[in-house]
């Protein structure tokens, strides 16, 4: 009997204020939704950037050109052209432990095929790219090594690069793309990778990396090459080999005086980890401003909403209805009201983080430990200071509440 | 009914005493209209809030049905009111945005009654306090002042209380409006209630069989009316 009357009551005083009670509820919705929204953003940019690192294949070693020097100027490292295919074979050849290697020679070029025209990047490797970079074939074939032994104009397309020449979705094979005036066969098409970095792996064009040479760069030169060791623990000596071997094969004595440079990817990890750990502290400050916002926000709602309501409670008492019950009711109505408040914040939340996904094309990842914490933090200010008003009320005397301005 | 032997109220605010009732003796039948008189200060309100179970006093005894209710704790006192006392305030005291029905049925909330025997008492109590029935699902703040207060009249009533308390009901009112309450407050008196009226105004205080005058916390003079 007394738990229908205090949810009649409550459901009455709610509804019979509806703008009162919209007010206190859009405090909880902002609050809730703004962190889940929030958060989601941080959490899916940290997982972007995890997917990004791991799209570019495990257990690698890259390999770059040193630094041009002419006169102690230093044109920055990989501006030297000091890699070669041999070089390449040789560390396949000589070192042990090593799975694949994949020289690689880009360039940006103007790309034309049928009427439309891209600029994109043109990587010409061999292939073991496939296998170091994980790269997988939606269909035909990756380059061969057949195709790099005669040096034939064959391309195989990244899925995007594929979309911006023949349209997204259609089947490229047999058609022909002209790249600097020479025409090239399309034999495959990649599978989307996603991740985005400095060069996209969906925005490429993979051509035998002689014909690259031959045709496109017109140099014997190699821009980058990748290494994969064939497990994680034998990293560090293949890299240690990869350095004498170099060294050996370019006569330098002095390691640092080296004409290229290494870089693992644990050394990306790391950095990547310290990106991430920025990340993690951004999200939590962004959490804990909004919850602090949020959280001031309806305490400040609640507190003057029920202060306001002294006087009812002071007739309440009046009238004969004992303080547990008010008590009861106020703690009834701040439970709806945060709740109710609560469900639609997680909602808006959820659907604020959908929409900018798909409007703002920036991953977003809803975690349920976000959306326990602010609810669970806003629920706690608003039931605090939605009884806590009403309870002090309850227990001055009728007459003082009454008297209440 | 009402018996209470020299009633004495002290407020405490800070290092300042004031009393505001200074041992006051009087009893009250059942079913007697009693003015109670006086100007601001006199320390009426404070009798009516004593008398209403709503404050208990420093010292003194009151007893109402025999019962001593000057050491009740503020629970048995919320008790109290709701069975025996009923209340029609200066302000109304109506719940606003709530509709008159919904008013009149306060009291009787968290009480051993279903809605409908609620709903059926507070029509009653309604036309008892002369309401029409067409403003029933009227919101309590598009009524007038003199509708208030019937509503106000109408939820004292619910609980078929023993005495009605009428803090300056005709406070807010005009005088047209004040003469129509002060006689639905007669014609409650005939039908058998006990009303104690609370008003500084002489003409209202008219109204009732018994007028007494409270001045400076004594009572100053306790006179039959006798222009009834």
């Amino acid at each position: 009997m007394v738990a229908i009357d205090i949810l009649k009551e409550t459901f009455w005083s709610l509804s019979s204020n509806k703008v009162r009670s919209g007010l206190t509820m859009l405090g909880i919705v902002i609050g809730i939704a703004s962190v889940i929204t929030m958060v989601s953003i941080g959490q899916g940019a940290q997982a972007s950037i995890a997917t990004s690192i791991q799209s570019i294949g495990s257990n690698l070693i890259i390999v770059r050109p040193g630094a041009q020097r002419s006169g102690g100027v230093s044109g920055g490292a990989g501006s030297s052209a000091s890699l070669t295919m041999d070089d390449a074979s040789a560390i396949k050849s000589e070192i042990q432990n090593v799975q694949a290697v994949a020289p690689e020679d880009s360039k940006r070029a103007q790309v034309t095929a049928k009427g439309t025209n891209t600029n994109t990047q043109i990587v010409g490797t061999v292939a073991d790219y496939a296998t170091v970079r994980s790269i997988t074939m939606e269909a035909g074939t990756f380059i061969t090594d057949q195709a790099v032994k005669s040096s034939t104009k064959v391309a195989v397309l990244g899925s995007t690069a594929r979309d911006d020449l023949f349209g997204a979705g259609s089947d490229p094979i047999g058609q022909t793309i002209r790249i600097k005036n020479v025409d090239f066969d399309v034999i495959g098409v990649t599978v989307a990778k996603g991740g985005s970095g400095f060069t996209n792996p969906d925005d490429s064009i993979y051509v035998p990396i002689s014909s690259a040479q031959h045709f496109i760069t017109g140099d014997t030169f190699i821009s980058t090459m990748s290494v994969q060791a064939s497990d994680q623990s034998s990293m560090v000596a293949v890299q240690n080999q990869i350095s004498d071997l170099l060294l050996k094969r370019h006569n330098i004595t002095d390691p640092l005086q080296a004409d290229f440079s290494l870089m693992n990817q644990a050394d990306i990890i790391a950095t990547a980890s310290s990106i991430t750990g920025t990340f993690t502290i951004l999200l939590a400050s962004i959490a804990g401003i909004s919850l602090l916002v949020g959280g001031i926000g309806i305490m400040n709602m609640m507190l003057t909403t029920v202060t306001e309501r002294t006087r009812e409670i002071g007739l309440r008492k009046a009238v004969g209805i004992k303080k547990t019950y008010i008590n009861l009711q106020f703690l009834s109505e701040a439970v709806a009201l945060t709740f109710l408040g609560g469900f639609i914040g997680v909602a808006l939340g959820w659907g604020a983080s959908m929409a900018v996904t798909k409007f703002a094309s920036i991953t977003t990842q809803i975690s349920s430990s976000s959306i326990l914490l602010a609810f669970g933090v806003s629920a706690g200010v608003g039931i605090l200071f939605g009884f806590y008003p009403a309870r002090r009320a309850a227990n001055l005397s009728p007459m003082e509440a009454l008297r209440y301005e | 009914m009402i018996e209470c032997r020299d009633l004495k109220k002290i407020y405490v605010n800070g290092d300042v005493e004031t009393a505001a009732l200074k041992g006051v003796t009087f009893s009250i039948a059942k079913g007697e209209f009693v003015a109670i008189i006086g100007p601001s200060g006199s320390g009426k309100s404070t009798l009516m809030h004593i008398l209403g179970a709503l404050d208990n006093p420093t010292s003194g005894t009151y007893f109402l049905d025999g019962k001593e209710v000057s050491k009740f704790s503020d629970d048995e006192l919320s008790e109290l009111r709701r069975e025996k006392i009923g209340f029609v305030f200066q302000a109304f005291n109506l719940l606003p945005r709530t509709t008159v029905l919904r008013n009149v049925m306060l009291p009787l909330l968290y009480s051993n009654t279903t809605e409908k025997e609620r709903e059926e008492r507070a029509r009653q109590c309604l036309k008892y306090a002369g309401m029409e029935e067409s403003k029933f699902y009227n919101l309590s703040n598009q009524l007038s002042g003199g509708q208030m207060q019937r509503v106000a009249i109408a939820r004292s009533l619910i609980n078929n209380p023993s005495i009605i308390f009428a803090d300056e009901p005709t406070g807010n009112l005009d005088t047209k409006t004040s003469h129509v309450v002060m006689e639905a407050f007669q014609e409650l008196h005939q039908k058998g209630h006990t009303i104690i009226l609370i008003t500084h105004e002489p003409e209202i205080a008219n109204f009732a069989e018994r007028i007494i005058s409270v001045r400076d916390g004594v009572i100053e003079s306790d006179v039959k009316n006798n222009s009834q």
